[in-house]
Formats: structure tokens, sequence, C-alpha cells
């Protein structure tokens, strides 16, 4: 007889799944509501690290935390806005997983990508399950040719300078073994997306296992210019700076 | 190993191989002199290449902007009968 608990989790392992919010009243809630539904045979807590949204995100959290239970929905706030990087090592503090995970608040990351993340680790004990855009069941909607180009051209120099072993560099969407997010997290002094492509290539150079799990990554926000000239010699310099460094 | 020095030794061992050809003349010392500038020129093509057939084939996923406006629909739906104000969006 096969194995009957192929559940994912098995109840076994803790997930806790840290979110950065700000100015996300409706997307918290949506969001909380998704992972509620894809992980129904998991042991999962959702940390809200909230840096005092003046748009009411810490009062949607505080109803589903009456809907769903202040052990399965911790708010940990800040004060004022301060970073992407301190709200993860602000959320590790709390949480009690054995896994961690990081992911948007701004639905760009689908939570119905949770189980394939656990899965994937389950089955291959990786120390990080990153989410990838770039590979044929992931993929991206929202971009103009324009921004498709300039992710291209960044990840092909990225890969040539830093041979970093994965796809997608810039992803945001991952899961880590808790000792493993810990580790690499007090290494990393970069902001924002070179944060990011700072914690997989300094995972990468310690040795650690990562795989990757196709995601697909709807960007909602149209038309703003997230990719002006300050921001190509930021991701240069980012480069630079890991290429010396790691 | 820091990766730079990865990198370094690479380049390392690839001019040690060009001088060698230098001094061994097994290809005439005109063309042996070029081959620096031949292979920067392959490598940036090839990285040009890298960078079209990439963006040629750029994954995208339209239906899941339309599966999303369903799960949020949902979402609003089930917090309504809950009786949690969500605002709009």
């Amino acid at each position: 007889m096969a194995d009957e608990k192929e559940n994912i989790g098995e109840k076994k392992y803790k997930y806790s799944i840290i979110i950065p919010t700000y100015n996300e009243r409706l997307n918290i809630a949506i969001i909380v509501y998704l992972i509620f539904n894809h992980l129904r045979d998991v042991d999962f807590e959702i940390i809200v690290v909230d840096d005092g949204s003046p748009d009411g995100t810490q009062d949607i959290v505080k109803q589903l935390q009456q809907l769903y239970g202040e052990d399965r929905i911790l708010l940990r706030a800040r004060a004022k806005k301060l970073g992407l990087g301190t709200a993860y090592i602000h959320g590790l503090k709390y949480a009690t997983g054995d896994f961690v995970v990081i992911m948007d608040a701004d639905l760009s990351h689908h939570p119905k990508y949770l189980p394939s993340f656990i899965k994937k680790q389950l089955e291959t004990d990786a120390s990080i399950v990153t989410g990838t855009r770039y590979v044929k069941d992931g993929g991206v909607h929202g971009w103009n040719l324009m921004r498709k180009l300039t992710s291209r051209g960044a990840n092909v120099l990225a890969q040539t300078l830093l041979w970093p072993g994965v796809s997608d560099l810039t992803g945001s969407f991952r899961l880590y073994k808790k000792l493993v997010l810990e580790d690499v997290i007090s290494s990393c002094v970069s902001k924002g997306y070179v944060f990011q492509m700072e914690m997989i290539v300094r995972a990468s150079r310690k040795g650690y296992q990562i795989e990757e799990v196709p995601i697909t990554f709807v960007d909602r926000v149209f038309g703003t210019s997230k990719l002006g000239g300050s921001e190509i010699v930021e991701y240069l310099k980012g480069l630079v700076y890991l290429l010396l460094t790691t | 190993m820091k990766h730079i020095v990865k990198i370094l030794s690479l380049l390392v061992a690839i001019s040690a191989f060009w001088i060698g050809l230098l001094q061994a003349t097994i290809i005439p010392r005109s063309h042996t002199w070029l081959l620096p500038i031949y292979f920067v020129v392959s490598f940036g093509c090839y990285g040009l290449l890298m960078v079209g057939v990439g963006l040629m084939q750029f994954p995208t996923c339209p239906q899941e902007a339309v599966l999303l406006q369903k799960d949020i629909t949902e979402a609003k739906e089930f917090f309504k009968h809950k009786g949690v104000d969500v605002g709009s969006d």
C-alpha cells in the first residue's frame, strides 16, 4: 500500500510566511484568504510586518486575526518605512516555523504556488527554494517590451558576471530553511532588489542547495516607471559590489 | 575562494594560452595578435544573442491576470459575508 500521508506538510513541519506590507489594505486580506485556501493541510503562520501604513492595513490585519486566529496571523508592525531587509529580520524574530517563506503583498506572488515550493523542498531537502519567472512554466504579465528587454539584459549580465546558479536573481518569492535564512541575511548589506540578489548569491557561495520552481508574476502596477536611469545605475553598482565581495 | 578570484584565474589562464600561442608560432603572429579582439567581439555577440533569444522566448502568462481577478472577486465576496470591510481597490 502506498504511503497515504502524501499531503504536503503532513503537519510535521511548520512554515512561517513573512509578508512585509506598506499600504496594502485590500491586498493583504486577499493574500491571507488565498493562503488559507491553498495550504489547507499545512501547519503555518503568517507574519505581517507593516511599516506604519496610513491606509488602515493594520486594522484589516486585526480583523483577519479575529477571523482566522491570532496564532495563525501575527501582526508585528514597525513605526515607519524601514526597508525590506530589516522587515525580514524583524519578522524572523517572531517566526516559530522550521521554514520561512518570503513573498510580496501586492499579489504579484500568488499563494497557489506555495504547495509547489513546499513539495520541492521536501523532495530535494533543499536549503532554499526560489521562484523563477523566467522558465517555461513560469512567466510575467504586465511588462512592456522595454521592461522585458531590460530584465533580460540585466539577467544575462548578472549570469555572465556572477555565475549564480539560479535563473531568476531578483525574485523575492522564496522558501528558506529558517536557520539558512538567519545565516544568509546576517551577511547581506544591500537594499532593494540588489538585496534579493545578494541573498541568493551569498547562499550559493556558502554552498547551500538551491532549487527553483516556476512561478507566474502578474505586475499590476501598470504605468509606473520602476526602471529609470537611477535604478539601472544602482543595479550595475550592485553587480560590481557582488562581483567583488562574494 | 572568492568569485572574482575564479574569474581572474580564468582570464590569466586564457592570457597564458594566448602568450603561448604567440611564442609557439603555430598560427602566424599577425593572426595571433588579433585573437583577443576576435574573442571579445564574439563574446559580446554571444551576449547580445542571448539577450535577443531570451527576449523572443520571454514567457508570458496573460491568463494569470484573469485568474487573479477571479480570485480577488472570490476573496472580496468571502469577506463581505464575514463582515470584514476590505474597502475598494
